[in-house]
Order: structure tokens, then C-alpha cells, then sequence
């Protein structure tokens, strides 16, 4: 039951993502700024915890989670440590993904290589 | 009888409405799908680390990491554009999409040096998100501590 | 309305050469070029390096076919995509021929035959050459993403040819296919509004359909006066608008009308998008197929229009409208 809710919800945010895609002028990069701005705001009007809860990975996996994460770091950071929190908070959060994509990428670009699917 | 598109105005309209759009059925459909087992799998993983014992945020940031490490290792073998022709946005939006922005420059420019071309360049794309969601971190977390020194 | 040149020096072709990759070698035309390798990286370890080498074997090619040696050229022509036209003139490096860079973005080889024909017409030179070349990832990576990026291609987007394609044109050196540039009109660049770097078919079509109806009013000819009328590489998309224009221009442009970007792939069965695009696009299609028609006497007068899209990244991320230019060149054989 739960993979169902997470496969619905995860499943329903790339398909409105596709569809501004397809629909208007959006690039890809574009989308992704949006979806994470969009995920800080969710969050700071709380509504994006009870998202989380109900579908679990189908909201934290894509990317509009990052931006709930960096929110809710920010805001965490400032129950604890005060003003500096908001700057602290959000960065310290989502360290452990933008590390890991720093350093698999790195690694995996030193021992591979890009090639064109055409051959 | 069709208007002359000999004109520039006229020539704009016509030639915009006329470019193929994707399949967008199609497309949404894949999206949906490819994405949401994206996410299924992230789930899968969370409740295998919290089965062993993690914590359940350990557990969910060991989930993003997981993700990225395995979207690496796809594009580094050539596969994560491919499944991206078919599923779009379905590869996009997932933390998998991060990563296959930050390694796929890397890869590309390492021809360029390891600093000033892998390095530099590993967020061309991906640097917009860091530096958005950033800000709006930073701007939340300014208004959530006014908001508790006002009330 | 400027003028057509008409060349009465006869300046005749007496080698072209092709160099394509797989993609290239797969489609319909496959069997005309004269090289082909699987290597993307035609052994270099860069693809920046991998297509100056197409450059020089296509040099090298076209001087053997010809049976003429460095000495004999006295200039060359010659240009591509990347970057003030590094991957041409790293791929001459080594030849001792001087060199004139031409930018037209993908008409560059009929820029480069109009060239040769002029240079050859004043005098200056009796024997000149001519070279272009484009690599499927080195302008992926300068115009669109990295390699392994993964994104959808939308369907007017094009594919980029890899190849590389030489010709030698001369008033002296002996000509087995009798083929020789009898007219030249260049292009004037024109800008109908189109942004899309996704699209730039429909960015060319305006500037194409200028240069045939110019040339046609200027000439008094008909398109049925001719075996093949082929433009470079406007796509399905670009080559759509096309023919629309030039019936609103009052001309019947009849079967002989066709698209280089077109008749390079097989659009159902490679997934090429809207047809083949870059320098190498007409290159390849006329130093190997038209060339091959001329020699077994399939046609005799064909025009040959390249088409180039006048962008860089930078006026793509100013959000500036695509200009574009075609420069038409007539090649007959008596």
C-alpha cells in the first residue's frame, strides 16, 4: 500500500514536470529551479510535511523534496542556533546529497568516459 | 488560401504553430512511470536500511545517496540518457537527475583538465538548483526567525 | 539584387572526398563514402582532435583521388562549427597550403566551391580546394548538452552529421567526372524571427527561399531546368516551410527538389529527429552521392544551396533570433 502512494505521488510529480515540458516554453532547468523553490515554499507553509508523510519516498525522491529538505533544515537550524540557522540550516541539511554527487561524479568521471549512444 | 509567409510576422505565427510538439501522452505516461519507480525503488532502500537498524533520517539521507551513487554509475555507463530519451521527466525531476547533471559535464570536460574543465564545470547545469534552493532556504529561514522574535 | 557570377573559366572538379562515421555509413547513402570508421573518436583522444583528423584524412583523400600533391594547391578554403574553425585549421597543420577560414555555419561547402570558383576566376589561383567538416559531440558540446545529459530531443531538433568532405576544383589538373562550378550566387543573411535553436530548419527556410527565388529571377531559369535541386541541411521541418515559400514565390520546384539532411538518414529507422545538420551534412551528400550521379550521367545541372544558421550559444542564451544564410552554387557537366 505504501509503494502504491509512493509510486501515485513520485509518479504524478514527473508527469506535471513532463507535461510543463512539453505544454510551454519551460526548459528542463528551468523546471528543476521551480520544482525546488517551489518544494522551500511548500514547506514553509507546512503543507509539504504532510505530503512527506503520506507518500514517503513519492515526495522526498524527487526533487521538489530537496527544496522541502533545504526549508526544513533552515528551519530547524533556527529553533536551535537562532539567526544563523537561516544560513547554516539549509546547506547542512542536504549536505550529505550534493557530497555524494560531488564525489560519486567525481570519481566515476575519472574512471569513465562519455560516449554518443550512436555509434 | 494560406496567408503569405514570405512576410516576417506572418512567417513567425505559421512556422511556430506548425513545429511538431512532442507526444505528450505518451511522454507523461513514461514520465509517470519511470519516475514513479524511481521513487519506488528510494523506497524499497529506505525500508531496507531502516529493517537493519538505521534511523529513519539516517535512513532517508542514505536513500538520496544511494540514488546519486547509482544515477553516477548509469550515466557513467552510458545509460541513464538513454533511459532519458523515453522517460523525460521521469529521469529528470528524481534526485537521479541531480546527479546525472553533475556527473555528465564532468565526464565531458575532463578533457578540458581536471580543475578549470571537470571541475569547474561539474555544475553548469546543476548549480541553478543548489543556488535557488539555497536562497530560498536562507529567505525562509530569515522570515521563520523574525516570526519567532515577533510572536 | 545582386548579381550571379558566371564563371567562364570553367573551374572543373577533379577530386571531392568523404569521411563519415557509423551513423553516417548506415543510412541510405552509405555506400558513397569513400571512409568510414566506428571510432567516434577516429583514435584521437579528444572528439575536438578526432574531427581535425577528419579534416586531414579528407585532405588527404581528395589530393590522392585527384593524383595532385600539396605543391599543386595553391589555396584552400575551408571551415566548420566549433569555435573560431579550430577543428579545420588543426586538421591542415601540417599542410603547406595557404589557408583562408570561412565561417558560414553549415553552408560552408558551397561557401567554400563559391570561393574556390571566384579565386580561381580572377586569376589568382589555377588550382584551389576546399574543406568543412562536422562531429555529432563535438557540437553537442559547444550548442546543446554533455554527451551523457539526459534530455529529450524535441521532434524538429536535428541530428549532427558526422563527416568531413574535400574538393579540389582546377583549371589544369585532369577531371574524370567533367563536373565544373558554372555559376555561384551568394546568400544574404536573412532573420525572420525564429529563436529556437530546436528548430533551426525553420530558422534557415526564409534565407534559402531567398537565394533560389533570387536566383531563379536573376537567371531567368526554371526549376525544371534542372536534374537535382538540393538544399543542405534544412530537416523535415525546415525543408517543409520551404517548398510553401517558394510556391508563394511562384515556383513549381518539381522532384528533382531535395534536402541533404534528408537523404543522409533514414528518418523512420535512425533516430536522427528532423534530418541530418552540420558543415558535413551537404559536404558528404555531394562529394559522395551527387558526385557519383554526375559520373555515371544519373544528372547533369544541379544546384546545390548550403544552408547555415548563423548562432552561438551566447545569442541562443540572449534570447537573439537566429539569422541564417544560403549561397547557391550551380555545378554542370556537358
Amino acid at each position: 500500500m505504501v509503494y502504491l502512494k509512493v509510486f501515485l505521488v513520485g509518479g504524478l510529480l514527473c508527469a506535471i514536470a513532463q507535461l510543463l515540458i512539453d505544454k510551454t516554453k519551460m526548459t528542463p532547468a528551468r523546471i528543476l529551479v521551480t520544482y525546488v523553490v517551489g518544494g522551500a515554499v511548500l514547506s514553509a507553509v507546512g503543507l509539504y510535511d504532510k505530503i512527506a508523510d503520506f507518500a514517503k519516498a513519492g515526495a522526498t525522491v524527487p526533487l521538489i523534496g530537496f527544496g522541502h529538505l533545504l526549508a526544513k533544515g533552515a528551519r530547524s537550524a533556527v529553533e536551535n542556533e537562532g539567526l544563523i540557522g537561516a544560513l547554516t540550516g539549509g546547506l547542512t541539511a542536504s549536505a550529505g546529497g550534493i557530497s555524494a554527487a560531488i564525489v560519486f561524479g567525481y570519481i566515476f568521471a575519472l574512471l569513465f568516459n562519455s560516449k554518443p549512444d550512436h555509434k | 488560401m494560406q496567408k503569405s509567409i514570405l512576410d516576417k510576422e506572418e512567417y513567425i505565427k505559421f512556422a511556430e504553430h506548425r513545429a511538431k510538439r512532442t507526444n505528450s501522452v505518451k511522454n507523461t505516461a513514461a514520465a509517470f512511470i519511470v519516475g514513479g519507480l524511481i521513487c519506488v525503488l528510494g523506497q524499497l532502500l529506505c525500508d531496507l536500511y531502516m529493517m537493519i537498524g538505521i534511523s529513519e533520517d539516517t535512513s532517508c539521507s542514505l536513500v538520496s545517496i544511494s540514488l546519486i551513487f547509482l544515477s553516477c554509475l548509469f550515466t557513467a555507463l552510458g545509460w541513464y540518457d538513454r533511459l532519458a530519451l523515453i522517460a523525460g521527466a521521469g529521469t529528470l525531476v528524481p534526485i537521479t537527475g541531480f546527479a546525472n547533471a553533475v556527473i555528465s559535464p564532468a565526464l565531458d570536460y575532463k578533457a578540458e583538465g581536471l580543475v578549470a574543465g571537470m571541475s569547474a564545470k561539474m555544475f553548469i547545469i546543476a548549480g541553478p538548483v543548489i543556488v535557488y534552493g539555497t536562497i530560498a532556504s536562507v529567505i525562509y529561514g530569515l522570515i521563520y526567525y523574525i516570526c519567532t522574535v515577533l510572536f | 539584387m545582386k548579381k550571379i557570377y558566371s564563371f567562364t573559366k570553367r573551374p572543373t572538379i577533379s577530386a571531392t572526398s568523404t569521411i563519415v562515421g557509423k551513423e553516417e555509413k548506415n543510412g541510405p547513402l552509405g555506400e558513397y563514402f569513400d571512409c568510414c570508421r566506428d571510432d567516434t573518436k577516429f583514435g584521437m583522444q579528444t572528439w575536438e582532435l578526432a574531427e581535425s583528423e577528419m579534416v586531414r584524412m579528407a585532405f588527404d583523400t581528395v589530393l590522392k583521388k585527384s593524383k595532385l600533391c600539396e605543391d599543386d594547391i595553391d589555396i584552400i578554403f575551408a571551415g566548420d562549427l566549433i569555435n573560431q574553425c579550430t577543428s579545420t585549421s588543426f586538421g591542415l597543420i601540417d599542410k603547406s597550403i595557404p589557408y583562408v577560414g570561412l565561417y558560414g555555419a553549415c553552408s560552408t561547402f558551397a561557401e567554400g566551391l563559391m570561393s574556390a570558383a571566384v579565386y580561381i576566376e580572377t586569376g589568382f589561383a589555377d588550382t584551389a580546394a576546399c574543406a568543412t567538416s562536422s562531429h555529432f559531440c563535438t557540437a553537442e558540446r559547444q550548442f546543446r548538452f554533455p554527451i551523457e545529459y539526459g534530455c529529450q530531443r524535441t521532434p524538429t531538433a536535428q541530428y549532427t552529421v558526422t563527416g568531413a568532405a574535400s574538393a579540389i576544383l582546377s583549371t589544369k589538373a585532369e577531371s574524370p567526372s567533367g563536373v565544373y562550378v558554372m555559376e555561384a550566387l551568394p546568400g544574404i543573411v536573412r532573420e525572420f524571427g525564429i529563436k529556437d535553436a530546436n528548430n533551426m530548419g525553420a530558422a534557415m527556410a526564409p534565407a534559402t527561399a531567398d537565394t533560389i527565388a533570387r536566383y531563379f529571377s536573376l537567371s531567368g531559369n526554371k526549376p525544371s531546368d534542372f536534374d537535382m535541386i538540393l538544399t543542405g541541411d534544412l530537416g523535415a521541418e525546415g525543408f517543409e516551410l520551404l517548398k510553401i515559400m517558394m510556391k508563394q514565390y511562384g515556383y513549381e520546384m518539381g522532384t528533382g527538389f531535395n534536402d541533404c539532411g534528408l537523404m543522409i538518414y533514414d528518418l523512420k529507422n535512425q533516430d536522427v529527429g528532423a534530418g541530418g545538420s552540420g558543415c558535413g551534412c551537404s559536404g558528404v551528400v555531394f562529394g559522395g552521392y551527387v558526385m557519383e550521379q554526375f559520373m555515371s550521367g544519373a544528372v547533369k545541372d544541379v544546384l546545390l544551396i548550403g544552408t547555415g544558421a548563423l548562432l552561438s550559444p551566447t545569442t541562443v542564451m540572449q534570447n537573439l533570433p537566429i539569422p541564417a544564410v544560403a549561397h547557391l552554387v550551380r555545378l554542370k557537366k556537358d
